[in-house]
């Protein structure tokens, strides 16, 4: 059953909260996702712990309801 | 949960070879865009790898997402270590970053 982009923006902004989440519906068929996910908390860690951070807000549904989450994560610039 | 024996069985794959990865399918027949891509990425680094078809194993399809704490297939790791799925070699092939870590 795919994941509405409403519900999947909302996981994400609940688990990082004042994180600036982008997000695109590759295929139409709200199982193909992109997400630019810029958020403050990122910092100093490792691609791979920022985006383990952004999975772990989906609640076990990565690679079961959501089949596919391109991600790209970032650090906003200082103002 | 992972049982132990699958996790020692991930463990002793990881750490066989300096670069492993797991994939849905094989390197010249990849069943998932996502393995293909890092299939390919790794071709054309010329990189001697030792690929895993999870599709011909259900405990270890699941359990190496305990293992690293990632949901998804491909899994790429390099030295024991687990480096990223497709996304970040994607982003590590780009910045040349993979290249000098499977070089080294």
């Amino acid at each position: 059953m795919p994941m509405p982009i409403t519900e999947l923006e909302k996981l994400i902004l609940t688990g990082l909260p004042g994180a600036k989440v982008n997000i695109e519906d590759l295929r139409g068929d709200g199982d193909h996702y992109a997400a630019h996910i810029e958020f403050k908390g990122f910092e100093g860690l490792s691609r791979v712990k920022q985006h383990q951070m952004v999975y772990a807000t989906l609640k076990g549904k990565m690679g079961g309801e959501l089949h596919a989450l391109a991600l790209q994560t970032s650090v906003p610039e200082e103002q | 949960m992972t049982d132990t024996a699958t996790f020692d069985r991930i463990d002793t794959i990881v750490k066989k070879d300096p670069v492993v990865l797991f994939m849905k399918g094989t390197p010249t027949f990849p069943q998932c865009g996502f393995s293909s891509t890092v299939a390919q990425v790794l071709a054309h680094l010329q990189v001697q790898y030792e690929s895993y078809n999870v599709l011909e194993d259900a405990e270890i399809r699941e359990g190496v997402k305990a293992y690293s704490d990632w949901p998804t297939i491909p899994q790429l790791y390099v030295g024991g270590e687990f480096v990223g799925g497709c996304d970040i070699i994607r982003e590590m092939f780009e910045s040349g970053e993979l290249q000098k870590m499977v070089t080294q």
